[in-house]
C-alpha cells in the first residue's frame, strides 16, 4: 500500500523545497510561503495517517499493512528493502506524532514569526517530521536505524539553530555526540542480530519468527546493547546530559522533538523488540531499575531549577523514566500508553513555556516572571490542565497512564522500582506546581509590557489542552470501570500479572495522595512569594549544579580525550610523522639545490657535460668491446 | 703516411676543440673551437674515405664544407645579435637557461 510510502515521503520533499527555495535566496523574507507549506506537509500526513490507522484499526489485531518503496541493498539471496510496515503499535505512534506534530508546526509558524532562517526552520522542521516517521514505520532495523539517525541529525541541527551563540553550538554538538555512544550499542546489536540470525531475514516479522536460534547469552547481549541505543535518545542515566542542554534550541523544537516523539524513541523500540525482551527479564529488570533511578534524579533536580525550560528537560527525562519502568518490567502497552499521553501534556507544557517566553520578551527564569495569571488567562488555563495532567491528578491523562505503570511496578513485586517511581510522582507534582505557582501567582516586579500572543500560537494550546485532559479515558482499566481500550487495542505481548481491583484502588488513592501532597508543598512554598533558591547549603549545592555530573563526565570523558588528542596532535602526528616528511623533505630540497647548481646557464658547463657523459659511454663501449 | 697519423691530428684537433668551447669564454673563440671540432671530423671522414677506396665520405665532406661556410654566417649573425642584447660578448653572461634564482 503505497499511502504509508507517501506518508513518509511528504515531509522529506517538503524539507528539499524549502531547503532549496531557502538557499535561492537567504535574504527574502517569504513568511507565508514557507509557513503554508511548512504546515500542509505534516497535515497532509497527518490525513494520511489516520486514514492508515483507521484501515489497520478495521483489520484483525496482529494484521500488518505493509508497502515496499525499492529494494535497497541486495546481497545475492539477501534483500534490504525500503520498506513500511504499519501494525497498531506504529499506528499509535503515528497518530499522535502526526497529529501533534501539525499543531507544533502551526504553534512554530508564531513563535518563529519575523526570526531569521524561518525557511531553515520550517525545513529542518519537516526533515525532523519525515525522519521520525521513517523510524515509526520502518519495516526492517536498518531502516528504523536510518530514521534514528536521521531524527538525531534534525535534532543536532535544530539545537545549534540559534547558531551566533557559540553555547548553542556546544550544546548540539553534545546532543549528538552522546547519541553516538548509544547509536554504537544500536548498530552493534544490529550487527549481532544479523550475524546471529545467520541470513533468515532481516524484517522485524522474520526476526521475531527466528528468535529461538539465538541462544541466551548473546540475546541478553543483544538486548543491553539495543537498550545502551535507547538509553542515548531517550536521556535515560549515564548518557542523559544533553537533554537539559538541547534546550538552547528554540521552544517549539523542545515541544516536538525533546518532549513528545524522538525522546521516546527509546521506549518505542524497547516495545518494537518487546518479543526479543521477553525471553530476556534481567535485562528488562535493569532497564526498569534505570529508568526508575533516572525518573528520581530528574525529579530531583527538577524541584530545584530555575530556567523553565530545563525544569520541563529534566520532568521529561524523568518521565521517560516511567516508560522504561514500564517497558522493562514488560507492561509494554503502559509503557506505550504513557507515551501517548505525556506527548500531550508535555507538548502542551513545553508550548505553554514558550508562549510565556515570547510574551516576556525570552525570558527563561521562572523567578522574573510571576503574576501572569491574569495577562495569561488562556496561557495559564491550558498550562493549569497539562500541570494537573502530568502530576497525575484524575481525570487528566497522565493519571490513568502513571497509575498503570505505578500498577505494574507494583505487581512485579520490584518494590524498590515502585517506591522510586511513587516518590518521583510526589515529586513531579512538586515541581510542576512550584513552577505553574511562580509562573502564574507570585508577586514579581516587570519592567517591560507582555508582548502579544497570535493566535496561532494559542489555539494549538486549546487543542492540546483537549487532548491532555481527556486521553487517558482511552486506557481506562477495568478497575476504573473501562475496559482499557488502548492496551487492547495495542496489542502488545505484555507480561500478564493479576492485581486485585481493591489493590488498584489503593494504589489509585495513593498516587493521588502523593500528588496532592507535592501540589500542598509547592502551595506552601511557593505560590506567595518566589525566591530563587541559594546554594547555602550542601544538599542545594549540590542539587542545583546538577549533581555535577557535568562536570564529572568533564573531568572522566572529556579531558583525557582532549589530553590524548593534544598529544596526539601535537607529539605524534606534529613531532612525529611530519618530522619523518620533514628529514625527507628536506634532503630532497638539499639535492635539488646540488642539481640546481648544475644547470646554471652556462653553455661551456653544458658542453662539459656532454664531454664526461660522451667519455663514460665511451668507456662503457669500449669495456663490452674489449677493447681494454 | 699512415692513416694512424691523420687520425692522431684529427684527435688533436678535435680535443683542442673541446677544450676551447669548455674553457673559453669569448664567443668568438667559442666558434672558432666548434669549427675546429667540425674540421677534425671532416678529416676523419675523409681519411676513411680513402682507406675503403670509396667516394662517398669525400662527398660528404665537400657537402659539410658547404654547411660550415652558411653555418658561419648565421653563426656571426647571432653573435652580433646577441652583442647588441647585452654588449657583451661574455658566453657567461648569457645564462637564460639557467634555473631562476627565486626557485633556488
Amino acid at each position: 500500500m503505497s499511502t504509508l510510502v507517501f506518508i513518509v515521503l511528504i515531509p522529506f520533499v517538503s524539507a528539499f523545497v524549502l531547503g532549496m527555495v531557502y538557499l535561492f535566496d537567504v535574504k527574502k523574507e517569504r513568511y507565508c510561503f514557507y509557513a503554508a507549506l511548512g504546515i500542509l506537509a505534516p497535515m497532509l500526513s497527518s490525513v494520511l495517517a489516520l486514514n492508515v490507522g483507521w484501515q489497520v484499526s478495521a483489520l484483525e489485531t496482529d494484521a500488518v499493512v505493509h508497502a515496499t518503496f525499492f529494494k535497497w541493498i541486495t546481497l545475492g539471496s539477501f534483500n534490504i528493502d525500503v520498506a513500511f510496515m504499519a501494525d497498531r503499535l506504529s499506528v499509535v505512534m503515528l497518530s499522535f506524532i502526526t497529529v501533534i506534530g501539525t499543531l507544533i508546526h502551526i504553534y512554530a509558524a508564531g513563535y518563529m514569526r519575523g526570526e531569521a532562517g524561518f525557511g531553515k526552520f520550517f525545513s529542518y522542521f519537516n526533515l525532523f517530521m519525515g525522519s521520525m516517521l521513517l523510524l515509526v514505520l520502518a519495516d526492517n532495523p536498518i531502516i528504523m536505524f536510518v530514521g534514528w539517525e536521521l531524527v538525531g541529525l534534525s535534532s543536532y541541527l535544530l539545537i545549534g539553530f540559534y547558531h551566533h551563540d557559540s553555547a548553542n553550538i556546544k550544546a548540539a554538538n553534545k546532543a549528538f555526540m552522546l547519541n553516538r555512544v548509544g547509536d554504537f550499542g544500536f548498530i552493534i546489536a544490529l550487527a549481532l542480530l544479523f550475524i546471529t540470525l545467520e541470513g533468515s531475514g532481516y524484517s522485524f516479522a522474520s526476526i521475531e519468527a527466528h528468535i529461538g536460534l539465538i541462544d541466551h547469552s548473546m540475546l541478553t547481549l543483544i538486548g543491553m546493547l539495543l537498550f545502551v541505543g535507547a538509553m542515548g535518545k531517550s536521556a535515560q542515566i549515564p548518557l542523559y546530559v544533553w537533554l537539559p542542554d538541547a534546550m538552547a534550541g528554540p521552544t517549539p523544537v523542545s515541544a516536538l522533538i525533546h518532549a513528545g516523539t524522538m525522546v521516546t524513541a527509546g521506549v518505542y523500540m524497547v516495545a518494537r523488540f518487546s518479543f526479543l525482551y521477553n525471553e530476556i527479564p534481567d535485562v528488562g529488570e535493569y532497564i526498569a531499575i534505570i529508568g526508575a533511578f533516572s525518573a528520581l534524579f530528574a525529579a530531583v533536580i527538577a524541584s530545584y531549577q530555575s530556567d523553565i525550560k530545563k525544569i520541563l528537560a529534566y520532568s521529561t527525562m524523568s518521565q521517560l523514566g516511567y516508560m522504561f519502568i514500564a517497558v522493562g518490567l514488560g507492561a509494554y502497552s503502559s509503557g506505550i500508553f504513557h507515551v501517548f499521553t505525556h506527548a500531550f501534556f508535555k507538548a502542551l507544557l513545553f508550548m505553554g513555556a514558550g508562549a510565556v517566553i515570547i510574551a516576556l520578551h525570552h525570558e527563561q527564569n521562572i523567578f522574573k516572571m510571576g503574576g501572569l495569571k491574569k495577562e495569561l488567562k488562556l496561557v495559564y488555563a491550558t498550562m493549569l490542565i497539562a500541570t494537573l495532567a502530568i502530576s497525575g491528578i484524575p481525570p487528566f491523562a497522565g493519571f490513568f497512564s502513571k497509575d498503570a505503570i505505578l500498577a505494574a511496578a507494583f505487581a512485579s513485586e520490584h518494590y524498590s522500582i515502585w517506591i522510586a517511581a511513587t516518590l518521583t510522582a510526589m515529586l513531579t507534582a512538586f515541581y510542576m506546581f512550584r513552577m505553574l505557582f511562580i509562573v502564574f501567582f507570585a508577586n514579581a516586579e516587570r519592567k517591560n509590557d507582555l508582548l502579544p500572543l497570535t493566535k496561532m500560537m494559542t489555539w494549538p494550546l486549546i487543542v492540546l489542552a483537549l487532548g491532555s485532559a481527556t486521553a487517558g479515558f482511552l486506557g481506562l482499566n477495568e478497575a476504573y470501570g473501562g475496559s482499557n481500550w488502548f492496551g487492547g487495542f495495542i496489542d502488545l505481548p505484555d507480561q500478564s500479572r493479576h492485581l486485585s481491583h481493591s489493590s488498584e484502588y489503593m494504589l489509585g488513592i495513593l498516587n493521588v495522595l502523593m500528588a496532592v501532597i507535592g501540589t500542598a508543598l509547592a502551595y506552601r512554598f511557593y505560590v506567595k512569594s518566589a525566591i530563587e533558591p541559594k546554594t547555602d547549603t550542601l544538599w542545594r549545592h549540590a542539587v542545583i549544579h546538577k549533581f555535577y555530573i557535568d562536570e564529572l563526565y568533564d573531568l572522566l570523558v572529556v579531558r583525557p580525550l582532549r589530553y590524548l588528542s593534544v598529544l596526539s596532535d601535537k607529539l605524534i602526528d606534529q613531532k612525529g610523522v611530519d618530522g619523518i616528511l620533514g628529514v625527507l623533505v628536506s634532503g630532497y630540497k638539499f639535492s635539488g639545490g646540488l642539481f640546481t647548481r648544475l644547470q646554471n646557464g652556462k653553455v661551456r658547463y653544458y658542453a662539459l657535460y656532454i664531454l664526461a657523459g660522451v667519455a663514460l659511454l665511451s668507456l662503457k663501449i669500449l669495456d663490452v668491446l674489449g677493447g681494454i | 703516411m699512415t692513416p694512424e697519423n691523420f687520425f692522431l691530428l684529427a684527435t688533436l684537433l678535435f680535443s683542442i676543440g673541446l677544450v676551447g668551447v669548455v674553457s673559453r669564454r669569448n664567443l668568438f673563440v667559442v666558434y672558432m673551437s666548434i669549427e675546429l671540432m667540425l674540421s677534425a671530423i671532416n678529416l676523419v671522414l675523409a681519411t676513411f674515405s680513402r682507406l675503403h677506396n670509396s667516394m662517398d665520405g669525400a662527398v660528404i665532406v665537400l657537402l659539410m664544407i658547404a654547411v660550415i661556410a652558411a653555418e658561419a654566417a648565421l653563426f656571426l649573425a647571432m653573435i652580433v645579435h646577441l652583442y647588441r642584447q647585452r654588449r657583451s660578448i661574455d658566453s657567461d653572461v648569457y645564462t637564460a637557461l639557467a634555473q631562476k634564482k627565486e626557485h633556488l
